[in-house]
């Protein structure tokens, strides 16, 4: 049995998943539930500063939307932080911590961008017994319209400012959360690193409006006839957040850097997926909020038998395997070609790989052969684009099939080269580097 | 009511009254607005699409489907009505399992198809609910045709010869418009009256008159139509049915499945309509099917379909027979009618003689069995009546025993045309088919009258 205990910059829980800062976390009702279904961690909703709460809207806080059956593919939220008081929050962070002292208990926070609100809040976490704290520098709607959340996060000055505040005033091991709104996410993690962060985690939700309501012409969620962007999350943005994940993992100036994984983890493959691309624990919100808290059993027992079915032993053996994988387009080897196969005892004949690649791109695939419908491949156009694997409804009938060197491609006639080539020395390619005569 | 349930001979009112509502009642209930978005979410959106090549009348499924699922059932239904007049009629009646459902990709892949059928109805019953009428008289031309048949075929024909700006006028033998689909069809097929709401809906578009009780050869003769119209289109059906060639076949209990149904279809008060305390259905069709299961529905105690051949020749499909066993419907194979018992001149019995195939051929073994009955119905084909035709003193060319048509529907004789059931085509004999043999001719009338110049 592999052993999938997790310690991530000295917080230690019992497996790699934690439940996001989010609804599904603030507060003790929600998180000893979580506790009892066997979430690792949770890091609880973001704290605000001392004072009157902040105030929800008192309509409708999400939008969605659906891929086939109505299956919850993208959730976007105008909730804030939490509009419970900062005392009762901490009295229920501490009294959870102390029921449950092998989980992981990260506190989320945000207050404005002073020095003084981040002095006053570190130690009443501190006190709590809290594990490690989350600096919210992501969320995209309402708190940053008062400067904070995204409108931190944007900013890597501020994000390397604030976080060595808190390092400077607390013990805990802090964890600096990234907003995906911005144009290179690389940015605000050196900018985190260099304040001396312990990890960061991503992403926070992408700004986005989900739906408009053709009847009144309101953007969804609609608050009395007007909405505004929320944050986006759920399975639709898991490439993004992917993506991102990975771009910091592999970026020499913060190689190294631990990394929590946010956005769209549904199963356990999810989270192998970012674990491979370097996060040492995932973070879920929208698969709970869509199907509650029992999915984490299938995660642990998921990652459990593939990481047995594979011979790894430990979260240390998966945790950042794909990233010397993940390169810039010019390093591809040109030289790799691929068709696509498709099966004929599992195709059903629906023609959609068809149709995809006449219509949109490389008319590769036949519909009728010898006057009956059939469905196969060019080899001699074929482009090995893999749309067609896309479109097909059945899983596995159509395949990328790598020819072997020496192998004659049909489509340039000309034979696979052994060798890796990659555009840097391509002929066609103006700044091609001459090798040495 | 136990008692009359099991009363010998043929009676009325077996069951208790509550009882028929719940035997009759839709046999397919409507999708509601759930059902039919999560049912349509499963189409693929094929390709040059297996069901629609599947379907009689080229319905654009994929396109009426993907319609639905996006919230705009009256553009499906329109979807549908372009291709087919009475897609209402036919999502009841097709036997969608072995049309489109049959060629449904989603059959091939997991045996479970799209319910085509099921979704085509929501988007018509969508449409006729509201009261949406899709299409406009083009400018009238004039031309005055003539329609012999208010069935699927000539219900088809006529609407689209309204559309295309010609006048039409429908004569029908039959007190009532609908030809099979309210006379030929299992009452829980078609409920609440649908055949005349269908019929209603068809001809709001004006230009269409229904000439009722008149029959040809009986009323007008077909020399005098192709006088006075400018095309004539037969669309008169089957009005024969087949004999047993069994001895005591005239036995009072004897009786034609399709008088059956149609009683049936007519009848205000099933309560009163007799059937036997044990029945027996000669056939392998879809009429032997519905008169089974009727029968069984009525409150006949055992009914027994009887077949000259095997399970797999039987032209009633797979989920027709499947239907019939779930309501307690015996069938059985390799037997064939020998002779009508009787007493007193009643039906007493049927001895069936056992067949088998002998030499590539059929054949009774001479072995026979005698099955209790007091109520036998013969359901083993009907056959196209040339007599009113020729009474018209004109002679039109048949084929194998149906009027001899053309790809377009045009007779041997001139400006006449025909489709549907009365023809030898293609074609199945299915409403669906009908309806397409009806529209095509209708196209076919319209080039002819408009080629010539005149209109």
């Amino acid at each position: 049995m592999a052993d999938i205990r997790s310690d991530f910059v000295g917080i230690r829980s019992p497996n790699p998943f934690w439940l996001a800062s989010a609804p599904p976390t603030d507060k003790a009702y929600n998180v000893i539930r979580a506790f009892k279904a066997g979430w690792g961690g949770v890091v609880w909703k973001t704290l605000g500063e001392e004072g009157p709460p902040v105030v929800n809207v008192n309509g409708p806080r999400y939008g969605a939307i659906w891929g086939a059956d109505r299956r919850l593919l993208g959730l976007n939220n105008i909730e804030l932080i939490t509009d419970r008081d900062l005392y009762v929050n901490l009295r229920e962070i501490k009294q959870v911590k102390r029921d449950w002292p092998d989980r992981a208990m990260v506190v989320s926070i945000m207050v404005p961008c002073e020095e003084a609100a981040w002095k006053a809040i570190l130690p009443l976490v501190e006190e709590t017994g809290a594990d490690g704290i989350e600096l919210n520098f992501g969320c995209p709607h309402g708190m940053s319209e008062r400067g904070m959340g995204s409108a931190v996060g944007q900013v890597p000055e501020y994000v390397e400012m604030v976080v060595r505040w808190c390092k400077q005033n607390t013990r805990m091991p802090v964890i600096t959360k990234l907003t995906p709104n911005i144009t290179d996410i690389r940015k605000p993690a050196r900018a985190a690193f260099a304040g001396g962060t312990d990890a960061v985690s991503l992403i926070n939700t992408i700004n986005s409006i989900t739906a408009v309501d053709l009847d009144n012409f309101s953007p969804e969620p609609s608050i009395d006839g007007k909405g505004t962007h929320g944050g986006y999350c759920g399975p639709a943005v898991k490439p993004i957040a992917m993506n991102m994940v990975a771009e910091i993992a592999r970026d020499p100036e913060t190689r190294g850097l631990p990394i929590s994984g946010i956005g769209g983890i549904t199963t356990w493959r999810d989270a192998a997926e970012f674990m491979a691309l370097g996060a040492g624990t995932v973070q879920v919100c929208t698969a709970a909020m869509t199907y509650g808290f029992k999915i984490v059993q299938e995660m642990i027992d998921g990652l459990n038998n593939w990481m047995d079915a594979k011979g790894h032993s430990s979260l240390d053996d998966i945790v950042g395997r794909a990233v010397p994988n993940v390169t810039d387009w010019q390093f591809l080897n040109l030289n790799y070609v691929a068709k696509a196969h498709i099966n004929q005892d599992l195709c059903i004949k629906c023609g959609r790989c068809h149709i995809a690649c006449e219509d949109t791109s490389h008319q590769a695939i036949t519909a009728v052969v010898d006057g009956a419908r059939h469905f196969e491949v060019k080899e001699e156009e074929c482009v090995g684009c893999n749309l067609c694997v896309n479109v097909c409804p059945v899983e596995g009938c159509i395949t990328m099939e790598p020819l072997a060197a020496g192998a004659l491609d049909r489509r340039t006639g000309m034979p696979v080269e052994p060798v890796y080539a990659n555009w840097t020395t391509h002929p066609n390619n103006p700044a091609a580097r001459q090798a040495a005569e | 009511m136990a008692q009359s349930q099991h009363r010998e001979g043929i009676a009325a009112g077996r069951l208790a009254p509550p009882q028929y509502a719940d035997n009759f009642s839709d046999l397919h209930p409507p999708l509601d607005r759930h059902e039919a978005v999560v049912e349509a979410d499963r189409c693929y959106f094929c390709y040059d699409a297996p069901c629609m090549q599947a379907c009689p009348t080229e319905i654009d499924i994929p396109l009426f489907i993907r319609q639905i699922a996006t919230g705009n059932p009256l553009g499906a239904a329109r979807t549908i009505f372009d291709q087919n007049i009475l897609g209402g009629m036919c999502a009841r009646v097709c036997p969608t399992e072995t049309l489109c459902e049959e060629a449904c990709v989603r059959e091939a892949a997991e045996g479970k198809p799209v319910q085509i059928g099921r979704l085509q109805r929501y988007a018509t019953d969508a449409a006729m609910a509201a009261g949406r009428q899709f299409y406009e008289r083009a400018a009238p031309t004039g031309r005055r045709i003539a329609v012999v048949g208010a069935g699927p075929a000539g219900l088809a024909c006529a609407h689209r010869l309204a559309v295309r700006g010609h006048d039409v006028t429908i004569f029908e033998a039959r007190p009532k418009p609908g030809g099979l689909n309210e006379y030929g069809i299992a009452a829980y097929k078609a409920t609440d009256d649908f055949a005349q709401a269908e019929v209603d809906y068809v001809t709001e578009i004006g230009g269409i008159a229904i000439d009722y009780d008149k029959a040809l050869g009986r009323d007008f003769s077909l020399a005098e139509l192709v006088a006075t119209h400018d095309a004539v289109f037969l669309g008169m059906g089957l009005a024969g049915v087949n004999a047993l060639n069994a001895g005591g076949e005239a036995a009072q209990g004897v009786g034609n499945a399709v008088d059956f149904i149609a009683e049936l279809r007519q009848a205000s008060d099933l309560a009163a309509i007799p059937v036997g305390r044990r029945v027996v259905v000669i056939g392998g069709g879809m009429t032997a099917i519905d008169a089974g299961i009727q029968s069984k529905l009525l409150g006949a105690e055992e009914v027994t379909i009887c077949y000259r051949r095997g399970k797999e020749h039987m032209n009633a499909s797979q989920m027709e027979q499947d239907l019939a066993a779930s309501k307690g419907v015996l069938i059985r194979h390799w037997l064939q009618p020998k002779r009508v018992l009787t007493e007193g001149g009643r039906v007493t019995g049927i001895e069936m003689e056992y067949t088998g195939m002998r030499d590539g051929r059929l054949a009774g073994t001479g072995e026979t069995v005698v099955i209790e009955a007091d109520q036998v119905f013969k359901a083993i084909g009907q056959s196209f009546d040339p007599a009113p035709l020729n009474g018209s003193g004109n002679m039109i060319a048949l084929e194998r025993g149906r009027i001899k048509v053309d790809a377009e529907g045009r007779t041997s004789m001139a400006g006449v045309w025909a489709g549907g059931d009365c023809v030898a085509d293609a074609r199945e004999d299915l409403t669906v088919a009908a309806v397409a043999a009806g529209r095509d001719a209708a196209e076919s009338i319209h080039r002819t009258l408009t080629a010539d110049g005149r209109a």
